[in-house]
């Protein structure tokens, strides 16, 4: 896991205490978007104003920010300006990602390289705009990639390596990059803001085209997108080349996060997972978002008490790391999934504890899934909680015990009492 | 005042750009009227076509007819996406100067559901904004491409498949919506007057900021009438004065010539000429009818109005 510590901030003069929004802000100004649609919502909202006083403000040249009115509209409008071949870059998050549903399935169908930060918040009724992953997860069968951030500087070095595989001719995608409503959105840390030239020697501007590879606009060329087609026609093979796409976009993520590792010193795992404390691990705790870095801590305390427990830090959701999870299934005897989002009506209730075993169901002598949920709505995760659901995960493996009162195969964490 | 001499002398406006071949229906109002606005925009254009038969005619996958630019769209997102395009262009001129970003329109070509019904959140909001697009809506009144369902813009009386005994509400004035947002070019034009959609569409992309142009299209097939009379029906829409053929730049409207005569209501042809002869006003009731020549000649009086205004 990152750590950015205060030697850095004294070294680096491009070291700021920012807020998560406005290290997302500044990952857009960094990878010089050409084209920024957006519309507020709580809690994206400071991401779009700090965009407005770069751009308008001078210090984004050239970048054309539509300050739209719906989101509906932002996705709209992204789509047509990346289809005349710009780098374009929206955030936002519950309501309105479901708002903008249907331009989300546009954007992937038409494989355009949009990156999106997405704030994740609670859905409604009732109201709720606090940390929760079930917005973003809801547009899993959408195309998109997807993924996780769990600090302040990696919302910034995600969004970077995001357009990288985004751009990439063999992907063309686009991609969602969520991270905790306030719990980082709100806060501030020390966060690394790259040199300009560093991040244009990794990230280069987009060259002198007319598109993309597959959609341009030129009069010379004039190009028609979007026709009907029949069932005999080649819709199926079209979806079918997006799946794979986003398959083999796993090895764009990896190469994106080694290559950014090289440049910027900063690890993420493979791109895909980050372990921590897995060396010797008995059991494990699979966890994303904010919650993956105060697992840390947990780990580093019950990793005192003398358990082997260690944990795994989910970066992507699509494409999912399948691979990655066998290996980690045949490493550990317990593998908890924790989820800040619900599946309704899935065998776990958890859309990553389902998929995690899913992954596993064919693999003999694997480890046993053990799924758990906690802090949806933003409701507060405290560093005891997490430590003992990791004495949960010892506990089971020692004994075989379960929780008595798992929810259908869930350990539902922090529930109130309700009649 | 553009003639035909203008036309053929204009190398651009003598080519097709919307190709023979495509898939309308014979008499199709929509395909006269894309292939007139396209003479006047010529091949530095990039459509976006949101859902609407424009979407289907074009030719099935993948074969297509419009020799330019041409995006299909969802329903609602048309003026949206048309303004993510211009901003596009902006940004590559910025970045890559003469190199002819400037000179490219964006513009949203919709039908009039994804107009006045669906796409008017994402309409109001790019005339808000000023973006600097050509909003089409050419208008058959009805969802066509579905099967002839109502939408805000059918006309009071018309028999559609979701109002069997006539559309009790009026047409949507979707141009003095525009008009009131204070964009920069308003225009309404006939597929009966080609060479005034010419001249509008001239006009509209020599202006910066958000133009809005409605196109009358008659429907055959969603009217009632034989598709032979396709121009007859758009031209007795306007020497009825049912369609009002005018323009507001920056503010100030101007009747154009097939209308300006018709403010003596003496000149107006009477409504039941126009609806006779589509069996979608078939058994309008006499009430209905009087209803809507009422509204036609409260409608003039309201232009009368304003050009009144503004020449004093």
């Amino acid at each position: 896991m990152t750590k950015v510590e205060l030697t850095d901030f004294v070294q680096n003069k491009e070291t700021q205490i920012i807020k998560g929004n406005v290290a997302a802000a500044n990952a857009a100004k960094s990878a010089r978007v050409q084209v920024i649609s957006a519309y507020p919502i709580t809690p994206q909202t400071t991401v779009v104003e700090k965009l407005s006083e770069f751009v308008d403000g001078g210090y984004m040249p050239g970048t054309q920010y539509i300050k739209m009115e719906s989101e509906h509209s932002v996705m709209a409008a992204t789509v047509g300006a990346s289809m005349a071949g710009t780098r374009t870059f929206t955030a936002t998050c519950g309501q309105g990602l479901f708002y903008m549903y249907e331009m989300i399935h546009w954007a992937a169908g038409v494989r355009l390289p949009i990156v999106t930060a997405i704030v994740s918040r609670g859905t409604a009724p009732p109201w709720n705009i606090w940390a929760d992953f079930s917005d973003v997860i809801s547009c899993r069968d959408t195309g998109w990639m997807s993924s996780f951030c769990a600090t302040h500087q990696e919302i910034y070095d995600e969004i970077l390596m995001s357009y990288k595989v985004c751009e990439d001719y063999d992907v063309l995608l686009p991609k969602f990059v969520a991270y905790g409503g306030f719990i980082l959105s709100h806060t501030s840390k020390p966060v690394i803001i790259e040199d300009q030239d560093k991040v244009d020697g990794y990230l280069p501007a987009l060259p002198d085209e007319k598109g993309w590879p597959h959609i341009w606009v030129d009069p010379e060329r004039p190009l028609m997108h979007g026709n009907l087609i029949m069932p005999s026609g080649f819709y199926t093979e079209f979806r079918m080349k997006l799946h794979i796409a986003l398959l083999e976009a796993k090895e764009k993520i990896k190469n994106a996060a080694k290559e950014f590792e090289k440049v910027f010193g900063r690890s993420y795992g493979n791109g895909l997972i980050q372990e921590y404390n897995m060396d010797d691990a008995d059991v494990a705790m699979l966890a994303y978002g904010d919650l993956a870095l105060q697992m840390e801590e947990a780990v580093d305390q019950i990793r005192k008490e003398g358990y082997k427990v260690g944990m795994v830090k989910l970066r992507h959701f699509r494409p999912f790391p399948t691979e990655e999870i066998i290996k980690l299934g045949k490493k550990v005897k317990v593998l908890g999934v924790i989820d800040r989002a619900i599946a309704f009506g899935s065998q776990t209730g958890g859309p990553v504890s389902g998929e995690v075993k899913t992954a596993l169901h064919e693999t003999e002598g694997t480890a046993k899934v053990f799924p758990m949920m906690n802090g949806i709505g933003g409701r507060e995760v405290s560093l005891e909680q997490q430590k003992n659901q990791l004495k949960l995960l010892v506990k089971f493996n020692e004994t075989g015990e379960l929780p008595k009162d798992m929810i259908y195969g869930t350990y539902w964490d922090g529930l109130l009492e309700v009649k | 005042m553009v003639t035909l001499k203008n036309v053929i002398e204009d190398e651009i406006a003598l080519q097709e750009w919307f190709l023979p071949g495509n898939s309308c229906c014979a008499g199709c109002g929509l395909e006269i009227a894309l292939r007139w606005a396209m003479k006047a925009l010529g091949p530095n254009t990039a459509m976006i076509t949101p859902a609407s038969c424009l979407n289907v005619v074009i030719g099935l996958w993948p074969k297509t007819a419009p020799n330019f630019s041409q995006f299909n769209m969802a329903f609602a997102a048309g003026a949206a996406a048309a303004t993510g395009v211009s901003a596009a262009f902006k940004a590559k001129d910025y970045k890559f100067p003469g190199q002819g970003w400037d000179e490219m329109v964006s513009i949203c070509f919709a039908g009039d559901g994804g107009t006045t019904d669906i796409g008017i959140q994402g309409l109001s909001g790019a005339a808000e904004r000023n973006s600097n697009i050509i909003y089409v809506c050419y208008d058959n009144e009805a969802y066509m491409n579905t099967g002839i369902q109502r939408s805000s813009s059918t006309p009071h009386g018309a028999l559609t498949t979701t109002t069997p005994f006539g559309k009790e509400r009026f047409k949507k004035n979707v141009p003095a919506i525009m008009a009131a947002h204070e964009i920069p070019y308003v225009a309404t034009c006939s597929i009966s007057e080609p060479l005034d959609i010419y001249e509008k569409f001239k006009k509209a992309k020599s202006i910066e900021g958000c133009k809005y142009i409605q196109i009358f299209a008659p429907c055959p097939p969603g009217w009632g009438y034989l598709a032979e009379d396709s121009i007859e029906m758009a031209r007795l829409a306007v020497k009825t004065g049912f369609w009002i053929l005018y323009e507001i730049v920056d503010g100030v409207l101007t009747l154009s010539k097939k209308s300006k005569s018709l403010v003596d209501p003496s000149k107006r042809l009477p409504i039941i000429e126009y609806v006779s002869k589509q069996k979608r006003f078939a058994g309008i009731s006499e009430k209905t009818l009087i209803e809507i020549q009422e509204r036609i000649d409260n409608d003039w009086e309201k232009i009368v109005d304003q050009l009144e205004c503004q020449s004093k």
